[in-house]
Formats: C-alpha cells, structure tokens, sequence
C-alpha cells in the first residue's frame, strides 16, 4: 500500500476535472505534491480552491481525473486512511458548550484504533490554550478558537494538514500569532501542509510553494522569490540629486545603480554637488505579482500563463531541488 | 506503526460515541436555556390539565385531567426526540459539528451515537420529572403495581427507539434549521388527531384511521393502559387497552425508522463539505439577519 508513495509523494492529481452543471470549476487539473511541503493555493474568487481542498479532503465527489492522497483515491478513503489525515475546518462554530480540553479528547479518542494521539494538555500547551482548557468554547475569541481548531486538526498526528482559509476575518494580532502556530507545526515534524489563502502576505510568510489557481487550472506554481521574480523584473529605483527626487524603472536595477553612481561620482567629483541620496530599489512584491499573473490570465494570454508556469517549475527544481521528478514511475505504470 | 495491538475500531466509534452521549447529557441538564425549553412547555400543560381536573366527561370515572395526562407522556417524548434528534442534526449542520465529525476517523458513527444517546438520557430524565409530578398532583392515577411499571417501561422504551429513529429521518431530509416550522406543523397535527387531549371514539372514523396508522397514538394508548384505571379503557377504540396492538405498531415503526435512519443519516453525511455548511449558514444569515 506504501510502495505508491515511496517518492515521497503526497498527494497527486491529474486532469482532475470539477463541473457544476456547464459551470466547471476545474477542467484538467495537475499537482504534484511531495511529503513535507507546505503549499499555499492562492486564486480569485470562485477559481475553485475550495472545492479542490474539499476532493483532497474526500468531502466532494469529483467529475473527472485521477486523484491520490496518501496513495488512496479520496473518494474511497476508509477510516484508516482518514485517520492519517487533519483537516481544520473554515470559519468552524461547532461545540461552543463543550471546553477545549473535553473536545480535544473526545476528538483524540477516534484515533486510537490508528495511532497514539497526542496528549490532549500537551497540545493545548502548544496552541498557547492552557489558560482556557476548562472555559466554554463559544467564550473564546476568534484567535483563540481557530488555534483550537488547528490543535483539533493535529491531534490524530496527520501526515497531510489540510486548512481552508484559516485566518479569515483576524485582527493582524491573532494572524501573526496564528502564523507562527503554523511555523511551529512545520518545524516540528514531517507534516505536509496544505493551505489555501486569500491573504498574498500570508502566503508569502508561510508556505515555500505557491500555487496560483484560476480558469480550472493553475496558471502558476512555484516558490513565492520564483514566482515574485517571474511575474516581473522591473525593479524600481529612487534617489535623491540635488533635492530632487527621482524615480527609474529598470529590469537591471544592479547595473542602472552602478552607472548611476559612477556618473554622479564624474560630474561632481568631492564637491557634493551632484550627490546621491536616499536610494532605494524596490522590487515588485508578491502581490504584484500575483494580481499581474491573474490580469494576464484573465486577459485572455493563456500562453504566456503557461511559458511562465513552466520557466517557474524550472526555477523552483532549480532553486530548492525538493520535488523529485517522477517520470520514471510513470513509464514504468 | 508498530504491532501493538490496538482497539477495535468500531467498537471505538462507538465508545467515544457513548462518552459524548454522556458529555452531551451533562450539558443539556446543566445549560439554564436548554433545561428550560425542556420544562416550560411541559409545565405549562400540567397546569392546564390540572385546571382541567373538574371537567367531568358523562360516564368517566377519573376527571379529564387525569385522563390526559398519559397522553402529555407520550407528547413530551414525541417533542424531545423528534423535534429534538431533528433540531440537533439540522443546527450542527450548520455551524459545522458534523462536517468536524466526518473528517475524523470513525466520527460520523460516533456522533450520531453521542446525540441519540444523549437525546434518550434527556428524554427519559424529563419523563421522570414528568411522572413524578403527574403522580403527586393527580390522585387518579394507578401506578402501584410491577405489571403496571413493566407496561409504562416497555412502551416508553420500544416509543422512544421509534420517536427517536423518526426524527433522525426527519432530521436527515431537512437540511436547516430554517426548515424546522415544516416539522413543527405536521407534529401539531398529528397531536391533534392521536386521542392525547380527548378519546379517540370523538373523532369521525376516518380521522380515526388516520390517527391509528401513526405511532402518536398507540403511544399515548400504551401510557393510559400503564396509568389510568382499567375502567378507562371503555372510552377506547373497541373499548380495550389493546396492548398486543401497541407493542406491535410502535416495533413496526421502531424498525422501519432503524431501516431507514442509517442510510439516510450516511447520505446526509456523505453530502456535508465545507462549503455546504458556509452556504447554509450564508442563507440563515440571509432569513434572520443575523
């Protein structure tokens, strides 16, 4: 049963397809995830991230395709197969009478058949809920709550940890608290983690692979510096001349700074005319970059969606060398 | 992972099942709202029936308000679990109870466990307080004997397997709790027409008929034969207990509502996603404005 996922290969889909009615959602589909990657699904408004979270999950039936998780096919997944899962629900409200600590191992208890589970005080002590194990669940905020609902995700020790959209509607407070919860899941053990934001920085911050969904499929995928870099490599530089600010866009911000300076160095030698001050060079950021790989797909340039997606694979294998290729496998099915 | 033996893991659903049964019990019996939306309405028709006392019918030996008392039983219980298994499955559809159960392993199995379980301990907990209430303030009533225990424990039983079953279909069709008045309606009706606040014979025949296909009846039926004077018995339809009948009509609901329950209660289960449970809550939002 092992042997499918020896790659280290977590979860694969492909030409997975998703129609709702005329509507599809996804149409022909392809990811390759690898064990211990943490992977953000970013995409606009209605471009299917839930519903491709909700097939991995094996919560939705799909049309069409090929899709393992764990070497199963979702749609089939027994008990011990969902035992190796977590999933931390979307904006959960469930079992505000019970206390965090009773829920927790009520939960825990379902996976005893599977696995020792955590200790329930262990991981209340983890998602920092010590204080309100004993406090009823609908007293706490909404910070709190979503850490428990990650401690309720991670007590069965999961190989996959699935989250829909864990930080919305957060005080950037409970969010930044909530992100190093997630940055602590990560260090401690090989969980692969897969997410799905509308939040760039979010992405940015936690995840060391972006995929950018949107028309069905993905339109880009790869490390968020990759992605950033690919999207656009004009850089902007700003400086001072004589208390006068200027502005040059350049996709060779290294070489434009260098002559600038030798320039400005030539026409006024020590005299301090002539001299730079204050400059900056600024990169485009990840959300630039996102929205322009979105305008772009939305305005109708699917290939240069897809040279980017490629020229990106190559330069995340190149850049982490992580993602085994698995073409061999392939030949040999 | 290792070859240590581990629990079984149906007998484990159903261990943690049982435990959130009981968890699920305390919290009902110790939350002020719950435990009041349990008494008051029943207090309320013990108050009315105790005013009904004087209301001799011709030829009855015990007032009405003895004679109706069984039948509130039968009501109450009809209320708790219909209404109740109902109202618990349609609200953690909603705010995602559920769809938390289903993605852990063996917890949809242990759900439904926990909220019949503890549906049937508040139940019986409230027709205890019922009973004893009904026994302390109406003296016509005749519990004295072990026979007379066995009748009320066997009905009340084989009536709340069956009370209960149907609300778990019930509660499975549904999909809102927006669409609980939809349960609320036919319920009433079917109260009105199963002989719980007069005999049964006032009724024209074929409402008579109807009455009789249904498990409200033979309920109230099984509680009078437990409670009431067996002189009672002659404002009943053919002027007899007919207990062979209760026993039989509520087992035949009781398993068809078994048959029925799991099935729908899994193709319930099977639908649930996270998306489902954001657009229920999105069209509550939008009906309540909340």
């Amino acid at each position: 049963m092992n042997e499918n996922q020896g790659s280290g290969t977590v979860i694969r889909a492909s030409d997975l397809r998703m129609h709702y009615g005329q509507k599809r959602v996804l149409d022909g589909l392809d990811l390759t995830i690898g064990a211990e990657e943490v992977v953000a699904v970013l995409g606009p408004n209605g471009a299917g991230k839930s519903t491709l979270i909700e097939i991995l999950e094996g919560f939705r039936a799909r049309s069409g395709g090929e899709v393992a998780v764990l070497g199963e096919d979702p749609a089939h997944g027994g008990e011990a197969w969902r035992a190796r899962l977590g999933v931390v629900l979307q904006n959960s409200g469930d079992h505000g009478k019970w206390r965090p600590r009773e829920l927790l191992a009520h939960i825990a208890r379902f996976y005893r058949p599977y696995v020792e589970p955590r200790d329930p005080d262990e991981l209340l002590e983890l998602v920092g809920l010590s204080a309100q194990a004993g406090q009823r669940i609908q007293t706490l905020s909404g910070g709190q709550r979503r850490r428990l609902d990650v401690a309720l995700g991670i007590v069965g020790r999961p190989q996959v940890l699935f989250l829909d959209e864990p930080t919305t509607g957060f005080d950037p407070r409970a969010r930044r608290e909530f992100h190093e919860l997630i940055h602590l899941l990560t260090d401690l053990e090989g969980t692969t983690i897969v997410l799905t934001t509308h939040d760039l920085a979010e992405a940015e911050k936690l995840a060391d692979r972006i995929v950018v969904l949107a028309g069905g499929g993905i339109i880009a995928d790869g490390s968020p510096h990759a992605l950033t870099l690919a999207a656009s490599a004009t850089a902007e530089v700003r400086w001072k001349q004589d208390g006068q600010a200027h502005v040059h866009a350049t996709e060779d911000a290294t070489g434009f700074v260098r002559r600038l300076l030798a320039s400005a160095q030539d026409a006024g030698g020590d005299g301090g005319a002539g001299e730079i001050t204050d400059l900056e060079i600024q990169r485009a950021t990840l959300e630039d970059a996102y929205l322009s790989i979105v305008e772009r797909f939305e305005a109708g340039e699917p290939v240069a969606a897809a040279e980017l997606r490629e020229e990106l694979r190559g330069q995340t294998a190149a850049e982490t060398d992580m993602r085994q290729t698995d073409e061999g496998q392939e030949a040999v099915r | 992972m290792s070859a240590e033996p581990r629990v079984n893991p149906i007998l484990n659903a159903y261990g943690a099942g049982l435990r959130r049964g009981l968890v699920s019990t305390r919290i009902q019996l110790t939350t002020p709202g719950d435990v009041l939306g349990t008494v008051v309405p029943i207090a309320l028709f013990v108050v009315v029936l105790v005013f009904l006392r004087r209301l001799d019918f011709d030829g009855a030996v015990v007032d009405v308000g003895v004679m109706s008392f069984p039948g509130l039983i039968a009501m109450s219980v009809l209320f708790s679990a219909v209404l109740g298994i109902a109202g618990v499955l349609a609200m953690d559809r909603t705010n995602g109870a559920l769809l938390r159960a289903k993605s852990v392993p063996g917890g949809t199995t242990g759900y439904l466990v926990g909220e019949i379980v503890a549906n049937a301990l508040v139940t019986i907990a409230s027709v205890i307080v019922l009973l004893a209430a009904g026994l302390l303030l109406f003296d016509g009533l005749v519990f004295g004997t072990p026979g007379r225990w066995l009748v009320f424990a066997l009905v009340l039983l084989i009536g709340l397997v069956a009370t209960l079953a149907i609300g778990a279909v019930v509660g499975a069709v549904i999909n809102s709790p927006k669409n609980m008045g939809l349960v609320m309606l036919p319920v009433m009706g079917l109260i009105s027409v199963s002989g719980i606040f007069y005999p049964l014979v006032a009724l024209p025949v074929w409402l008579q008929w109807i009455a009789q296909v249904f498990p409200l009846y033979w309920f109230g039926l099984g509680m009078r034969a437990s409670l009431l004077p067996d002189a009672m018995a002659a404002v009943e339809v053919g002027g007899s207990w007919r207990l062979g009948w209760v026993f039989a009509m509520l087992l035949v609901w009781a398993v068809a509502g078994m048959a029925a329950a799991p099935r729908l209660l899994s193709r319930m289960a099977r639908r649930e996603s996270g998306s489902a449970v954001a657009a229920r809550r999105q069209s509550i939002q939008q009906a309540w404005g909340v």
